[in-house]
């Protein structure tokens, strides 16, 4: 365990100086408060509307069309990192593999998915 | 750098598949690139991509080969439930035209999904590794989610789409879970491996009893055994009338099979504690399926209970687990698929738009005003109950008898009241037709395409003639069935 | 020291707590939530199999998982969407047209 010493011993160097900082900054520094200071997005900036609104139907086409290919990717990095063992086979494979996304892709796009208006 | 060792891949044996996948792609490309008007092909399209692959499917006949590094299996019993699967399919198509057209969705994707779907029966139907039998059950299952909410716009569809959806998505975990409990016992996801390893008797056997009992739920699920079948009713109801047909048939078929393969190959040493729970299941599915489906007024409803009961005749063949037990299965399915699209198709005409036509009272003076469709559900619905010269008593009679031949008195006994409390509601249905005084509403008449007519054909084709001469047919069976 | 033991333990309680929550939870988009942390227990368990047994099926069959539940999860959130256009709720004691 005596090898870890040095890494606690860092993890409280770094607890004490982030919780001084901000003591320091609350019992030194100058306070004024306003209304749009306190709200919790407290750049001084006004919000333009409530987060708790509805999203657009696009936004869960957009969601549902990024989770389906993002996750064929999964298949990717595997086939990456054993490429040069795999060889000719697997480049034709993965090419297979890659033109049923692409007729998906084009699928989606004919049918208008990719137009946001 | 190691070089990896690249499996044998013969794309022969995945011949049909490739064909169903690729159709299916093809249907997706042109339904994008045609003209509304001209999508009429589009089905015939699909229906061609079925024939090819069927007839690739029985070139195969005979024929044994493992592939994949021994992840894919072609045997005479995956060829003959494949067949199955694609008669299934095929007549779905041929159902769906009219329907289609009537209710006014886009056909491309709908038959695409149905094509996915079979693709992925057969990779359960062929599958001789849980990864196989797992993705393709999982290809079936989200297709069939999909085909279920298809009509969009009717709410019960949506409602059908979203329960089967997430009963379905349950029964998958459950059924992982069993896959990863029984791989963590035997090292294996391999069938065969799985089965060596528990003849030699290394496998940690508490963890294979729980894997076990998780696969049951899961495939229990799947073929709506009792008392895993509180889907059934509400999808069967609210889903599209073809796909409620397509999925009475081909999915259920596809899960007998990689039900029957998993635990004739892979738990066969346990067949004396396994044979007391399909004992079990089989007396309460088609208890439970034939009492609920006697108060019902909706027929796709009473259909649904009508399924369930019949699955429970077929998980009898499951108590045997022996060869004869197995192709009464095998060809139960065959006679099944044939009069249950049957029923089906009756039911998508005299639903009409928007399907709003399905209760009891809608059949009032059918047989009077339709006498040809009227005298077809009637001899589909013979066939339902069992009677003679009909198929479904021939595929009863060899299920009753393999059951009997190992000595299950009372499974056979139990199975036979039940077929006679099954004649009150399809007999109910016959009355209704011939019976009831007709009446004063008027209704827009029956359309009836070539297609539909065809259909119909095939179905009382198969029902009737399996029921005069059902030897070749059993024959075939015999030679399919997976025990020797 | 954790042992297998200790991970498979974990994976079945997360498998429980996935399946209580499908059965017993209200909102659709939870019980989809609950489905995924089912697939995602057993995913541990085949991990944690594949790591014991020095075995690659495990790793591989975990993939597949992934793929599946991602294609289940865009299924399920179309239904989703298209019942909420007809229904506007997403409460599944409200889905209740389909029954005798």
């Amino acid at each position: 365990m005596s090898q870890y010493i040095p890494v606690l011993f860092m993890l409280a160097v770094a607890g004490a100086i982030s919780v001084g900082m901000v003591l320091a900054s609350e019992l030194l520094g100058p306070k004024f408060k306003f209304r749009e200071k306190m709200e919790p997005f407290e750049c001084g900036e006004v919000q333009a509307s409530s987060s708790k609104q509805r999203f657009s139907i696009r936004f869960y086409l957009v969601a549902m069309m990024f989770i389906i290919f993002d996750i064929e990717a999964v298949f990717l990095f595997p086939w990456a990192v054993t490429f040069q063992a795999l060889g000719v086979f697997g480049f034709i494979e993965m090419m297979i593999f890659i033109l049923i996304l692409a007729a998906g892709l084009i699928y989606i796009w004919k049918k208008g998915v990719l137009d946001w208006e | 750098m190691k070089q990896l060792v690249i499996p044998d891949v013969s794309l022969g044996a995945v011949g049909p598949e490739i064909v169903l996948v690729v159709t299916a792609i093809l249907l997706l490309l042109l339904e994008v690139f045609t003209a509304r008007k001209e999508k009429g092909y589009l089905a015939y399209t699909a229906l061609g991509g079925v024939l090819l692959a069927s007839a690739m499917t029985a070139n195969m006949n005979g024929y044994t080969e493992m592939n994949f590094s021994g992840m894919y299996v072609v045997d005479n019993f995956a060829s003959f439930f494949k067949l199955v699967c694609l008669l299934g399919t095929g007549m779905t198509i041929l159902v769906s035209v009219t329907y289609t057209i009537n209710e006014g969705i886009s056909n491309g994707e709908y038959y695409a999904l149905l094509l996915f779907a079979t693709s992925g029966m057969f990779f359960m139907i062929s599958g001789s590794d849980m990864v196989t039998i797992f993705m393709g059950l999982e290809v079936m299952s989200i297709s069939l989610y999909a085909l279920a909410g298809y009509t969009r716009n009717r709410e019960k569809s949506n409602e059908a789409a979203l329960k089967y959806f997430v009963l379905g998505a349950l029964a998958s975990a459950f059924l992982l879970y069993g896959i990863a409990l029984i791989y963590g016992a035997t090292g294996s996801t391999k069938l065969a491996i799985i089965g060596d390893s528990l003849r030699t008797g290394i496998a940690n056997y508490h963890l294979i009893i729980i894997g076990a009992a998780l696969l049951v739920v899961g495939f229990g699920f799947k073929i709506s055994a009792v008392p895993f079948h509180m889907w059934a009713p509400d999808v069967y109801q609210g889903a599209p009338a073809p796909v409620t047909a397509f999925m009475s048939s081909g999915p259920k078929a596809a899960t007998f099979a990689a039900f029957l393969r998993v635990f004739n190959e892979a738990l066969p040493s346990m067949q004396a504690d396994w044979w007391q729970i399909f004992w079990i299941l089989s007396v309460m599915t088609m208890t439970v399926g034939n009492i609920m489906a006697l108060r019902q007024t909706d027929v796709k409803r009473m259909l649904a209970y009508s399924s369930i009961a019949h699955a429970g005749y077929i998980l009898m063949g499951f108590t045997t687990g022996d060869w004869f037990g197995v192709s009464a299965i095998l060809f139960y399915m065959l006679v099944y698929t044939f009069m249950n699209i049957g029923v089906f198709a009756v039911v998508t005409i005299v639903a009409r738009k928007n399907e709003e036509k399905t209760t009891f009272e809608d059949y009032t003076g059918l047989g009077y005003k339709h006498p040809i469709i009227g005298v077809t559900l009637v001899v589909l619905l013979f066939s339902l109950i069992g009677i003679p010269p009909t198929a479904g008593f021939v595929g009863k009679f060899y299920i009753f008898m393999s059951a009997l031949q190992q000595g299950y008195v009372w499974l056979v006994i139990i199975a036979v009241v039940n077929s006679v409390i099954s004649v009150f509601y399809y007999l109910r249905l016959t009355i209704v037709m011939y019976m009831t005084e007709e009446t004063t509403e008027a209704l827009p008449s029956l359309s009836l395409s070539p297609s539909l007519v065809t259909a119909l054909i095939i179905s009382i084709y198969g029902s009737l003639w399996l029921g005069v001469m059902p030897s070749s047919y059993i024959t075939f069976a015999q030679a399919a069935s997976l025990i020797p | 020291m954790l042992t297998v033991n200790h991970y498979l333990a974990l994976s079945g309680i997360l498998f429980v707590i996935g399946t209580v929550g499908v059965l017993s939870k209200r909102n659709i988009i939870v019980v989809m939530m609950c489905i995924e942390l089912m697939l995602n227990a057993v995913n541990l368990t085949f991990i944690t199999f594949a790591n014991y047994l020095n075995d690659m099926t495990g790793h591989l069959f975990v993939f597949m998982v992934m793929a599946v539940a991602g294609a289940e999860a865009v299924v399920g959130l179309a239904i989703v969407v298209a019942l909420f256009r007809n229904r506007e709720t997403l409460n599944i004691d409200k889905l209740n047209i389909l029954k005798n």
